[in-house]
C-alpha cells in the first residue's frame, strides 16, 4: 500500500490534477474531479477491494494509522464470523470475505472500539490493546470465558 | 460475490464496499455507518450528491475521494437540487438515446446533514420532492451543526448544551423542541418517508431498499449519534443508539403515500429517556435539580409522540 500521508509533510493541494509543475494555493482551480479508478468502475459492486484498480486520488491508498492510540486485536479461535463487527465499523476496516472474518485493516482504522463493543462472544474474539503492544502477546493475555455476562 | 440479500447479517457481508477507509471523519462516527450500509444494499449504479457537512468535507479531502461511485457536492444547500438535476438529464438522455449504457439501472441520492436539511436546504429539498423527481434524500442526523463546531440546529433537542445555546448559570441549553421533519416530508407528498437508526441495520437497510426502489421522492431520517457533539466516547456510538431507539426517543417508523403509518421497531423493553441522557455530555446539567421540570417535559413528550405514532398506524390517516 502506498503511503498516502494525509497529513504529511507533502502539502495538500499543491498539484494541480494533470499540471506539470507545482501550483500555489491561489492558483488550483475551483472545483475537482477526482477519479477512484484507473479503468472503468461501472461493475465495481461486483469487485472486491483487491481485485480493482485503485486510483492514487481513492482514499484506499492512504492510511489514518497514525491516528490510534489503541488497536483492535482480533482472536480467530473464538469469532463465530456473525459479522456484527463488519456492518458497524465506520471505517471499513473489517475484513470479510465470503461470509468469514479474515481479520483487521490496521491501514483503515482510527481504534474507535465500536467493533469490541458489538462483538457478542464470550469471551470477546475483538478486544483493544495499546498500539505498541505486539499481536502475539495480546493474544497470549486474552481473558477466560466469564461466567456472568457483564453489561 | 456482491449484495444478494439482507435476510442476515452473513448474506449481507458479501457485499462489496463502495466506501473506502481513511476518510477524516472522527473515529465512531455513526455518518460513515449508515453511508456505507446503503451504498451496500444495492448493486446498482449510484449518482449521489452531498450537502456541505461534516460528510462532504471528510470524504473528499483534496486530493482524495472515499466515494467508489458518481458524487458531487455543490452547496450547503442544494444537495437535493443537483442530484435531481442529474436524474432530469439522466431521464431526457433516456428519452433521447443518448445514454452509452441505457439498460444499467441508476439510482440518484442525496446526502445532507441535519443542519442541511432542516434548516439551509428546506426549501430546496420542499421543492425537489414537490416536483416529483425520481430520488432519496437521506438525513443524516446528529442534531447539531457538527463541522463547524456545534452550533445549534433546528434539530437539536430541548435542554441540548450547544455553542450557540450554551448551558450555564441562567440557561439549561436550547429552549425550542425539535423541528419533525419526517412529518413535514410526509405531507409534503413524499412517496415513502422513514426513520432509521444504524444500531438496527436490518431495518435501516430495509428502508434504504425500499426507498430506492419506490418510483418517486423518498426521503429517510437517519440519527447519526456523534460523539465529538453528543459528548460520549466513540466505542458508544451503537450503545447510544441503542438508548435512543429502545427510549422511543427516535422512534423508527415509516410513512408509505402520507398516510400509511407503519411502526418498523417496537421496544421489548421501553426503557426511560433519563437512560438515555444521562449517557451524553451535552444533556448533563439537565440532571441539577433546578432542571428536574425539563427531565419531566422530555418523558411527557416521547410519550406522547408514541401514543401518537400508535394512534395513527392504527387509523391509516
Amino acid at each position: 500500500m502506498s503511503n498516502g500521508n494525509v497529513l504529511g509533510n507533502e502539502k495538500r493541494g499543491m498539484v494541480e490534477l494533470g499540471a506539470e509543475k507545482k501550483v500555489g494555493w491561489d492558483e488550483v482551480t475551483h472545483g475537482a474531479v477526482l477519479y477512484s479508478f484507473e479503468d472503468d468502475a461501472t461493475d465495481v459492486s461486483f469487485r472486491k477491494a483487491e481485485d480493482r484498480n485503485y486510483a492514487q486520488f481513492s482514499s484506499y491508498v492512504a492510511t489514518v494509522a497514525s491516528w490510534r492510540t489503541i488497536k483492535p486485536v482480533y482472536n480467530r479461535d473464538i469469532c463465530i464470523d456473525c459479522q456484527n463487527c463488519w456492518v458497524f465499523c465506520p471505517d471499513v476496516s473489517i475484513i470479510s470475505r465470503d461470509k468469514q472474518m479474515l481479520g483487521i485493516d490496521y491501514d483503515h482504522c482510527k481504534g474507535c472500539g465500536v467493533c469490541v463493543e458489538v462483538c457478542p462472544t464470550n469471551p470477546k474474539s475483538l478486544l483493544m490493546f495499546a498500539e505498541a503492544q505486539n499481536l502475539e502477546d495480546a493474544l497470549a493475555s486474552w481473558p477466560e470465558k466469564k461466567k456472568k455476562e457483564e453489561k | 460475490m456482491a449484495i444478494t440479500s439482507i435476510k442476515n447479517l452473513k448474506e449481507f457481508s458479501t457485499a462489496n464496499d463502495r466506501f473506502e477507509g481513511a476518510h477524516l471523519l472522527c473515529p465512531g462516527c455513526a455518518h460513515s455507518m449508515i453511508v456505507r450500509e446503503l451504498l451496500n444494499c444495492t448493486n446498482d449504479n449510484l449518482v449521489i450528491a452531498s450537502a456541505t457537512g461534516c460528510l462532504e468535507v471528510c470524504t473528499a479531502v483534496y486530493p482524495y475521494t472515499s466515494w467508489d461511485t458518481s458524487w458531487i457536492h455543490i452547496g450547503f444547500e442544494n444537495s437535493a437540487t443537483a442530484v435531481t438535476g442529474a436524474e432530469a438529464m439522466y431521464k431526457a438522455r433516456k428519452r433521447k438515446g443518448t445514454l452509452k449504457n441505457p439498460d444499467a439501472p441508476v439510482k440518484f441520492v442525496a446526502f445532507g446533514g441535519d443542519g442541511a436539511t432542516y434548516d439551509i436546504g428546506f426549501q430546496w429539498l420542499s421543492g425537489a420532492v414537490e416536483r416529483g423527481h425520481d430520488f432519496t434524500y437521506i438525513c443524516l442526523d446528529n442534531e447539531v451543526y457538527a463541522n463547524t463546531g456545534g452550533q445549534r440546529s433546528s434539530s437539536t433537542p430541548i435542554g441540548a448544551s450547544s455553542t450557540t445555546a450554551p448551558a450555564g448559570r441562567v440557561s439549561y441549553g436550547k429552549k425550542e423542541n425539535k423541528k419533525d421533519i419526517v412529518s413535514i416530508m410526509a405531507a409534503n407528498g413524499a412517496s415513502y418517508v422513514a426513520q432509521v437508526a444504524p444500531n438496527k441495520w436490518k431495518n435501516m437497510a430495509q428502508a434504504f431498499q425500499k426507498a430506492l426502489s419506490t418510483e418517486g421522492p423518498c426521503f429517510i431520517n437517519a440519527m447519526s449519534a456523534c460523539t465529538t457533539e453528543w459528548k460520549f466516547d466513540p466505542k458508544d456510538t451503537i450503545n447510544i443508539s441503542d438508548l435512543a431507539t429502545d427510549s422511543l426517543v427516535f422512534p423508527l417508523y415509516e410513512i408509505v403515500d402520507g398516510h400509511e403509518l407503519n411502526i418498523t421497531y417496537r421496544p421489548k423493553n421501553i426503557i426511560p429517556v433519563k437512560d438515555y441522557l444521562a449517557a451524553q455530555g451535552r444533556f448533563r446539567h439537565l440532571f441539577k435539580p433546578e432542571n428536574a421540570h425539563i427531565l419531566e417535559e422530555w418523558q411527557k413528550r416521547v410519550d406522547a409522540n408514541w401514543e401518537r405514532l400508535q394512534r395513527r398506524e392504527e387509523a391509516r390517516v
